[in-house]
Parts: structure tokens; C-alpha cells; sequence
């Protein structure tokens, strides 16, 4: 194996350009660099006007989704020798408007995450005086993995639908809409219902699962719709034969 | 308010002040998105009594003695009271906290900790835990954040803090945020050293804009080293593997740390012993096992190994996925059959921003809570699970005085107005429209990670901090000489870079100048030329204040003894 690796990087500077172009650099290739080493070399030793973000540089801060072989990937966590010889080419995620170079804008997101209302909702609220709320570990099954997004936006870069229809409101808050829908501390499915049984919620999603393909964490968005579907349905169904309000 | 960090403390006292002053107005105020903070890296859990077979006072002894009586056991008594609490609360909100079959919550043993009291959500508990804050914080519309938002000065007019200027990343603009009171929550500094657990956020920016402003920092030589991060990346592998029932290993295959006065191996985690002592003598037993040539020569220097092969597959897959997924992930190897390569790593700040037991510095208007902040509850050597309850109990702490104070002051004068202008202009000057420099940042940034590595490791004398300190103020000389080859407005990291540079150079110099005055050895602090503890002279705080030319002063403060008077630190018996 070569120990360097060719990366073709997408460069955007609104100032100067009116389009992206791509930059060549070449970088040493070691068996232990993930494709963000080489952006840091980059940066450190050769061109100090690349702009990227990251972290923690262990896959759970969310910071450095990219686009890397037209692939979405956390750049923490992709290994350059998967792509020896190389050349290796990184751009920004797709189906968002590039800030600069390798940043995307994402506050659409922000924008979403907040209207799936992600936050413990109930009628009474227990003191603390009277200790926790019981959940069993099954109880805590039903809804954990859709706990673990990192919000990368891997999923949002992946989707077909979202890159269609920017109102979509997409893989990640629809999970996190469900992880507290099924926690059993929770009472505001309904509320939340409204929002997404909107075109805009879960009936956007034509069920191509590229979100779940791309999720680093494993969460599964996918499945977190399909589910929301299914009961949607059922409560529609079920206001039909029982209109006065049964669920 | 100006909040200025949305880790676990800054969202945590977010959220206390829009509970506690309807009338306050909070801007979190963040570098990165605030589900991006540090708090996400943290894995083991967080400390509180729960159990019945527990108490406040072993809580606070464990801490106290882990702390090698550098704690204020005042602020210790508030933290391990107010803890529990702050981990219900967080239930309530919907952290998903591992539990028990019956649905209580579950706790696991952790380093240095007599009792079963460190609540955890499997090994990702930081991640939650800041996840169900953040999420939680949305609900408050009275909570303004300004994400990417990096901070360069703390504006202080008429002897009182009255807001930040920052740069917001996105647009290149300069502003000024003025506020009634200001609390610092930007957490750690491990990146001033080269091989570190913490994020490439973690720069003490807070720790730098407190110096500053004129507030000192306190006990900044006490830098803590986890036993067991993985080499080359510097990834912690929590302290929880060890909880339950990892080994450490030597290249014989020997638990070594019988050897350095932890106790006897038993076949199972025996609680302030062995695997699960504090972890400044672990980290020391390494250095003392390296020097006995007893260590493995690994690609990126000597390690140990790691086993908990033995707690078998179920076990690592329910209680440590995070460790398994990360060996297999960075590593290249799977726990469940093989030995996980470690060695000490930095990767926590005792000192911080000198503060009460309020979060109050000596500045009026600046507050300060986790990391960033030295209340202190963590004296000379913090046990694990402790940081991140301390980021609840004191965040909220803080930014409940902060609102009490803010609610009696007068708006921000106009003058601090000015100064914002003159800070936007300094930036333009000596950064961004500067042409002529020669260091490069990185180069800069290498060589003070290498000096503090040298001489402010696990071990320090008097003759290598003192050069050190030397080499130091020529890293500052040489940063009026940096070069920025990015001169746009739109998301600059290289200008951000250097300005964490700045603020690194400035913490560096502290940390350097408290370990050198310190001729003492406790906890973390290890001095070969002065090996005992000294409580004659050293049962004391260390303060290092910025004098006008830019150069450190150590002055000291008396710890604050309660109930625990000094004793020997004594595990595995």
C-alpha cells in the first residue's frame, strides 16, 4: 500500500466563488488515520483556509458528517486505507445549503427538532419528593434505540424525500418524536400526533430507507416511521367508527 | 444573562433561570451546537446517594479523601446533598437512566467510591445526559441561543461583568452581547496537552477569559490523567469497565496495582480497591510499571492491557456497548476475545475559575460552573462520576445566584459598547487583515502541547517546570508573529484556531506556574523533588492572578475543613 493518499475536497468560498470546486491534497496514508486525520493535516500543515467541523473525534459529538465517496459518513469514523489507492473525494453533506467549504447550514433542522416537541410531556407532573418513575429495562427497550441520535444529519443527506421537499421534516425528528412517544414516562404522543400525521411528517416518507443505511448509530429512523404509520392509520380508522374522540 | 457554554452546566442553569426569574431574559451563548459540547464524550455515570445502605457523609468522605484533602468539604456537604436530587429531576425529564428489573434506577460501583452510588445510561450516560437536557431546554422560549458563537472578550466596565463580545462563525460578525451578569461554562482544557481524552473544543476558553478579566484560577496544577485511554487516539475507556470487573495487566499477564499499596486481587470489583482506586495512583503506578520495564512496547509507545474478557459477552454487550463499539471501531479489536491496549492520558481540570459555593467569582457579575469552574468539590484528584453531578448541582447553583444578582442591577452602561468596538477592531488588526506573520499555528500549538507533556505530566520537578515557564513566555512572544492565511469573514476556523491557541497559551502558563510554586506532592500533583505531602504549607488553595504585563502571580487561599480533618489517603484495605 501507498503511504499517500490523493483527496479531491470540496472548496467554497462565498466571497470569491459563486459555485464549489475541488482542491487536491495529498496527505500521508497511515493505517490508523479515519478521513478527518487527513483533513486536520491538511489544515495544519498545508492550507489553513480549508473550514470543516468536528469534535470529539470518537463518533458521538455529531460534528463532522461529510459526504465522502458520495456517501454520507461520520469522517471520525471512516478509515482512509478503506479508500487506498484513493483518490478519496470529501464534500459536504448533501441536501443542505453550503455555508463554506465542508460546512453545511443546518439550522433548518434546529428549526424541526423543536416543533416535534423532544421533551418529557404529561398531565400530572410526580415531585421529586417521590422518587423516579418505575420504568422496567423492557420498558426502556421500546424506546432506547431511537434515544441514541447524535444528530449528524447523516440521514438527512441520505433521504430522497427531504433533498424533494425541504418541509419534510425528516428521519432524525421523527425518531426522536418516537423515542418519546414510547417512553413510558410520557404522555404527549397525541400532541405530537398533529405535527406528523401532517404530509409534512411521516406521510412524506415514500419508505426508501436510506436513512437507516446511513445511520451511524444504528437507530433505525426508518422503522421509527413505518411504526408512527401504522398507528396513525389506526387511530384515523378508529376515529371513523368511533367518532366521539375514542383512541 | 449571557450564559457562555451549553455543555450539562450551561444548559443546566439555563434552565434553573427560567424557572427561577420570569422577568431574565438567557442567552446560551456556544461555540458549537449544544448537542455538540464535551458533556456528550463522558461514558461512566454520575454520582449521587440513592441507596439505603449509603450516606451523604461517605459520599463526601470519598470525595474528600480521593481529593487528598484539597476539597472545601462546605462545598462537597452542598454537592453530595443536592446531587440525588439533581439525577431525579433528570429522571423526570426523561434521561434514560439504566435501571434495575423492578424499574428503579440502577447504580454501578466506580473508582475510589466505598458505596454503589454512580447512576449511569449504559455507557453513554453523558450523552444523554446533555441530549435530555438539551431537548429539554427547547421547551424554555425564554432561552435565546447564539449557536456558533465563539467568544473573545468578557466586556467589564465599573468593576462589574456586563456581557461578551463575540464572533458568530456563520456571518464573520463581531458582537456585542451585553447582560446583567455573565456565567462561564465552557468546561476543560485537555487540549493544552498533546495526548488527551477532550475534544478539539476543549481550549479553557472560559478558564482564559475569567484570567483575564482579573478573576484567578484556582488549583490549576491539579490536572487529572485517566488510567486506560486508548494510544494514538487518546479515547477514553471508561472507568465503568473496571467497575465491572476489568483487569489491568502488565506484559506478564500480572494485576499490577497490588504492587503499589490498592490492595489484593480478589476475582471480583472489590470497591476502593485495586482496579477501582483513585485514578492519580493509577495513572502513577503506570509510570512507576513503564520505569520497571514491565509495560508493552505498543506502535505509539508503551501501554497495559485492559482485560474484561472474563465478564463475557452478555455483560460487555448490555452494560459497556460504547467500549466494545469503540475498540472495534479505532482499534481493531473486539473485548469479548482480546485485551484492550491503554495508557494515562489527560483528561480532566481540577482548577478552573475561582468560585463560592454559588458559583460566584471574586469579579462581581462572573459566574462560573463545571469544568471551567474550581468551586472546588474535586480538590487534588476528582473521583470519577463526580463531574458530571457536579455540572448539575453547581450549574444550577450558578446560575440561580447569577439571576438573583442580575435582578438588582442596572442595565449595561453604554461604555462597555465602546469596548466592544475596540475589541472587534483588535481582531481585524492583529488577526484577520494581519498579512505579515510567520508561526504557523500548529506548530505553535505542538510545541506548548510538548512543553506541558514534559513537564507537567503525571510527574513534575522544580528544574523542568521552571524551564517550562521559560519556554512558555517565548510561545507568547512568538503568537504576536501568527500567521492567518484565511482572511474571510464566513465561517473562519483558522481565526478561531488561533484564538484557542491564545487562550491555551494563557491557561498553559497558569498550570505551569501553580505546579511549579507547589513544593508538595498530592493527588494529581506529583513532584519528584518534593515527593510528601505537606500540609504545613500546602493545605491550601493555589490562585493565579494576570499581572498588568501579562505575566502570572500564585497567591493562596486556606481549604475550607468541615467535619474531615486531614488523614491518609488509604485504599484496598
Amino acid at each position: 500500500m501507498s503511504d499517500t493518499i490523493t483527496l479531491h475536497v470540496a472548496r467554497y468560498r462565498p466571497e470569491v466563488e459563486t459555485e464549489p470546486t475541488f482542491q487536491e491534497y495529498q496527505t500521508p496514508c497511515r493505517k490508523d488515520w479515519v478521513v478527518l486525520d487527513a483533513l486536520n493535516y491538511i489544515k495544519d500543515k498545508v492550507d489553513g483556509t480549508l473550514s470543516y467541523r468536528w469534535s470529539c473525534r470518537m463518533g458521538i459529538c455529531g460534528s463532522c458528517g461529510m459526504t465522502v465517496n458520495g456517501e454520507p459518513k461520520l469522517t471520525c469514523a471512516t478509515f482512509l486505507t478503506d479508500y487506498a489507492p484513493g483518490p478519496v473525494r470529501v464534500e459536504p453533506l448533501r441536501n443542505f445549503p453550503i455555508v463554506r467549504d465542508l460546512v453545511i447550514e443546518m439550522s433548518d433542522f434546529m428549526r424541526k427538532l423543536v416543533q416535534v416537541k423532544p421533551w418529557i410531556i404529561r398531565a400530572d407532573e410526580k415531585p421529586l419528593s417521590e422518587g423516579e418513575y418505575l420504568q422496567t429495562p423492557e420498558e426502556l427497550d421500546e424506546y432506547k434505540q431511537f434515544s441514541m441520535c447524535i444528530n449528524c444529519m447523516l440521514c438527512y443527506a441520505a433521504c430522497p424525500v427531504y433533498g424533494l421537499e425541504p418541509h419534510f421534516i425528516g428521519p432524525a425528528a421523527i425518531a426522536l418524536a418516537q423515542r418519546y412517544n414510547l417512553d413510558s414516562r410520557d404522555q404527549g404522543a397525541r400532541e405530537r400526533m398533529d405535527l406528523l400525521s401532517d404530509h409534512t411528517g411521516i406521510w412524506g416518507c415514500t419508505f426508501v430507507g436510506e436513512c437507516t443505511k446511513a445511520c451511524p448509530k444504528s437507530v433505525d429512523p426508518a422503522a421509527a416511521i413505518q411504526r408512527y404509520k401504522l398507528k396513525a392509520a389506526l387511530s384515523w380508522f378508529k376515529s371513523f367508527l368511533l367518532p366521539r374522540g375514542a383512541s | 444573562m449571557v450564559l457562555v457554554g451549553g455543555g450539562a452546566a450551561g444548559l443546566r442553569a439555563a434552565i434553573a433561570i427560567a424557572q427561577s426569574d420570569p422577568r431574565l431574559s438567557i442567552a446560551v451563548v456556544s461555540k458549537v451546537y449544544p448537542m455538540r459540547s464535551h458533556t456528550v464524550s463522558a461514558e461512566g455515570g454520575a454520582a449521587a446517594v440513592v441507596r439505603p445502605d449509603d450516606s451523604f457523609d461517605e459520599h463526601a468522605y470519598d470525595t474528600i479523601s480521593g481529593g487528598d484533602w484539597l476539597c472545601d468539604q462546605d462545598a462537597v456537604e452542598a454537592f453530595v446533598h443536592e446531587a440525588p436530587e439533581e439525577m431525579l429531576r433528570l429522571e423526570h425529564w426523561g434521561c434514560p437512566w439504566s435501571r434495575e428489573p423492578d424499574g428503579h434506577i440502577a447504580v454501578r460501583p466506580f473508582g475510589g467510591m466505598k458505596k454503589m452510588r454512580t447512576w449511569f445510561a449504559a455507557d453513554k450516560t453523558g450523552f444523554h445526559l446533555l441530549h435530555t437536557l438539551f431537548q429539554t431546554s427547547l421547551k424554555y422560549t425564554r432561552v435565546v441561543r447564539y449557536d456558533e458563537c465563539f467568544v473573545t472578550k468578557l466586556l467589564v466596565e465599573e468593576g462589574r461583568a456586563q456581557g461578551v463580545v463575540a464572533i458568530e462563525l456563520m456571518s464573520g460578525q463581531v458582537r456585542a452581547i451585553t447582560a446583567k451578569a455573565v456565567l462561564l461554562c465552557t468546561g476543560g482544557c485537555g487540549r493544552v496537552f498533546p495526548f488527551t481524552t477532550n475534544a478539539n473544543i476543549k481550549n479553557g476558553d472560559g478558564m482564559a477569559l475569567a484570567y483575564r478579566a482579573g478573576a484567578p484560577l484556582k488549583d490549576m496544577e491539579f490536572v487529572q490523567y485517566h488510567p486506560t485511554g486508548l494510544p494514538f487516539t487518546g479515547i477514553l475507556i471508561t472507568e465503568a469497565a473496571r467497575a465491572e470487573g476489568g483487569w489491568l495487566l502488565n506484559k506478564d499477564g500480572y494485576r499490577y496495582l497490588q504492587d503499589y499499596n490498592l490492595g489484593t486481587p480478589q476475582p471480583h470489583p472489590v470497591l476502593r480497591s485495586m482496579e477501582l482506586g483513585p485514578r492519580d495512583r493509577l495513572s502513577q503506578a503506570f509510570v512507576k510499571e513503564m520505569e520497571k520495564g514491565r509495560t508493552i512496547e505498543g506502535p505509539y509507545g508503551p501501554v497495559v492491557h485492559l482485560d474484561i474478557r472474563h465478564l463475557g459477552e452478555k455483560v460487555i454487550k448490555t452494560k459497556l456497548p460504547f467500549v466494545r463499539e469503540l475498540c472495534l471501531k479505532y482499534q481493531n479489536i473486539d473485548p469479548i476475545t482480546e485485551m484492550i491496549p491503554v495508557r494515562p492520558v489527560v483528561h480532566y481540570m481540577m482548577g478552573g475559575v475561582h468560585t463560592d459555593i454559588n458559583g460566584a467569582t471574586p469579579l462581581p457579575g462572573l459566574y462560573a460552573a463545571g469544568e471551567a469552574a474550581c468551586v472546588s468539590i474535586n480538590g487534588a484528584n476528582r473521583l470519577g462520576s463526580n463531574s458530571l453531578s457536579e455540572c448539575l448541582v453547581f450549574g444550577a447553583r450558578a446560575g440561580r445566584a447569577a439571576a438573583a444578582f442580575a435582578a438588582n442591577q442596572p442595565e449595561a452602561s453604554s461604555a462597555v459598547l465602546a469596548q466592544a468596538a475596540d475589541e472587534q477592531r483588535r481582531l481585524e488588526r492583529e488577526l484577520l487583515h494581519k498579512t505579515d506573520g510567520r508561526e504557523r499555528i500548529a506548530v505553535l500549538r505542538e510545541e506548548m502541547q510538548q512543553i506541558m507533556e514534559g513537564s507537567a505530566g503525571i510527574y513534575r520537578s522544580g528544574a523542568t517546570l521552571t524551564e517550562a515557564a521559560r519556554k512558555l513566555r517565548q510561545l507568547q512572544e512568538r503568537f504576536r508573529n501568527i500567521a492567518l492565511h484565511d482572511h474571510s469573514r464566513t465561517f473562519n476556523t483558522e481565526l478561531i484556531a488561533a484564538l484557542e491557541l491564545s487562550y491555551m497559551l494563557d491557561v498553559a502558563e497558569t498550570i505551569v506556574q501553580s505546579a511549579l510554586r507547589r513544593e508538595e506532592s498530592r493527588g494529581a500533583h506529583q513532584r519528584t523533588d518534593f515527593p510528601a505531602r505537606d500540609d504545613q504549607r500546602y493545605l491550601a488553595h493555589s490562585l493565579a492572578y494576570r499581572n498588568a504585563d501579562g505575566s502570572c502571580r500564585i497567591e493562596y487561599l486556606p481549604v475550607t475543613i468541615t467535619r474531615w480533618p486531614p488523614g491518609e489517603r488509604v485504599y484496598g484495605k
